[in-house]
């Protein structure tokens, strides 16, 4: 397995190394201060793309602990962001503090002694049931359903979905063991990959779009043309899965078509709010949940399919 | 070094770097004054100035929280270069705001929060009368507005932890008392200056 992701992360540099030089050329030529702008958002996302497979690289070669260290800070982070923006109350105060120091490093703990079934409940059931009865213990019932459902989508979203990325390394599936750490590389490949490639589609082709209300930069030539290709590159990335080539094919639709639906519904979420980003964290990208929205969709679902059809 | 844990768990936990909208941080003699939401504001705000002012730099606040035991004591002084103040000295007939004039009168900044006392709101409330003395007897300090936003609802009143939600510190353009300008016109320019801060988009 080391073999083999060393191999995928000398590939991933060779990847950003070409997209660099790219960036560098484009921003040389660019004329209209238009363009310019457009190429300094790019060679931004460059940069940022550098560190953050920088991160997975040294968090995948300390193995588990530092993984679930690096996703529950970036729980943490998009958290914050995510309480941040939603209008909370002083009453509310117990209940989040409850999630942050609570039920976050649970829920990850759970994945670092390999306790599955409460992995799957802690919050679902227990976080829902008691959160709501912090807050009620403050008497302050105006809006309470609404304050209550912004926590618990706030946790939801953030630490649950969010968490099922590296959950996957609790799969145990017969002739595939200890390859939880190439399954999580192909969620975050097929996932980043989809992102990217709808932008750049988009950014090419586009003309029509899906939700201009929403999301204004989604168009259907974007959808399609990077959907499409990501959807090529789960298949070509089959020998590190358990996966047949359609099978891995499948698989990486499914996670193109929920990561679509993610961000949809976040951003919906986050214009609710009135905000075009969740943050300002990472360069030309906005927030760590800018960067998640996707995710936060596609790796439940990911978790879920292949426990079902690959885990007897 | 303790000091650099501080800032960096509150950078961690809250954020609020500083946005220096109307002034440059300088070693000029100022007069901070921000609106008061939660006991984190001095911690965020002391951490908001570059280091070198903060030895110059004396956070106003309250002896019956801040000076009630030993580990808040260390913080409060040791630490955050706090001056603390009796909120209820003036009702025992000695002068609250003395410890402040003499802070001001060897050279030294303050950090006040003209309130008094904690709000829930996002804006501020009305002022007290302190800012206005304060600005009649030094005249030559700068008054510098601050918005401090969000802190109340990371650490509101009655809490015992704080949470993690993102806070802001934004600093004003300096102002000064009017040549006969009146207390109560003052400190409603004063607030209206924070409150206008409030509304900016950094």
């Amino acid at each position: 397995m080391t073999q083999t992701l060393l191999t995928l992360f000398l590939g991933l540099v060779v990847i950003l190394g070409t997209a660099s030089i790219v960036g560098r050329i484009l921003g040389r030529r660019a004329q209209s201060p238009e363009s310019s702008a457009t190429i300094d958002n790019l060679n931004a996302r460059i940069r940022s793309w550098w560190l953050m497979v920088a991160v997975f690289a040294v968090a995948f070669a300390f193995g588990k602990g530092v993984t679930l260290v690096l996703f529950a800070l970036t729980s943490f982070y998009c958290l914050r962001e995510f309480i941040s923006l939603t209008p909370t109350r002083p009453a509310d105060h117990a209940a989040l503090a409850v999630a942050f120091y609570v039920f976050l490093p649970l829920q990850y703990v759970l994945i670092g002694i390999d306790w599955q079934s409460l992995f799957s409940i802690a919050i679902p059931v227990y976080a829902f049931l008691l959160l709501p009865v912090l807050a009620v213990l403050k008497h302050e019932t105006g809006e309470f359903l609404m304050r209550t459902a912004k926590v618990q989508w706030a946790l939801m979203l953030t630490v649950y979905c969010i968490s099922h990325a590296p959950a996957l390394l609790l799969l145990r599936i017969p002739g595939f063991e200890g390859g939880g750490f190439l399954l999580l590389f192909f969620l975050v490949a097929i996932v980043q990959a989809s992102d990217v490639l709808q932008y750049i589609f988009g950014k090419l082709f586009g003309r029509h779009k899906i939700a201009p209300v929403v999301s204004p930069n989604k168009t259907w030539e974007g959808f399609v043309g990077g959907g499409a290709t990501a959807t090529l590159l789960g298949a070509a990335l089959y020998w590190i899965t358990p996966f047949s080539p359609l099978q891995a094919a499948g698989m990486a639709l499914a996670i193109v078509l929920a990561g679509f639906c993610g961000g949809l519904v976040l951003s919906a979420v986050k214009r609710s709010l009135g905000a075009k980003d969740w943050g300002r964290m990472i360069e030309g990208h906005g927030g760590a949940l800018d960067r998640m929205d996707s995710v936060t969709y596609a790796a439940p679902l990911f978790f879920h399919l292949t426990n079902y059809y690959f885990v007897p | 070094m303790i000091d650099h844990l501080l800032i960096g768990l509150t950078r961690f936990l809250v954020g609020g770097r500083p946005e220096w909208i109307g002034t440059k941080p300088s070693i000029r003699q100022r007069i901070y004054f921000a609106n008061h939401g939660s006991h984190l504001d001095t911690v965020l705000l002391w951490a908001a100035l570059p280091k070198p002012l903060r030895a110059t730099t004396h956070p106003v606040a309250a002896a019956d929280y801040w000076g009630k035991d030993r580990i808040r004591r260390a913080i409060s002084i040791g630490l955050l270069n706090s001056v603390l103040v009796d909120r209820a000295g003036s009702a025992a007939g000695s002068d609250p705001l003395a410890p402040l004039e003499a802070e001001l009168q060897r050279g030294h900044s303050l950090v006040i929060f003209p309130e008094g006392t904690r709000g829930a709101e996002r804006l501020p409330g009305p002022f007290k009368s302190g800012l206005y003395r304060l600005a009649t007897r030094f005249p030559d300090a700068e008054l510098v507005p601050v918005y401090l936003g969000n802190l109340s609802r990371a650490f509101p009143r009655g809490a015992y932890l704080p949470v993690p939600i993102s806070c802001h510190v934004r600093f004003g353009a300096p102002m000064q008392l009017e040549e006969a300008e009146g207390k109560e016109a003052f400190l409603e320019r004063a607030r209206g200056a924070i409150v206008a801060l409030a509304e900016a988009q950094a």
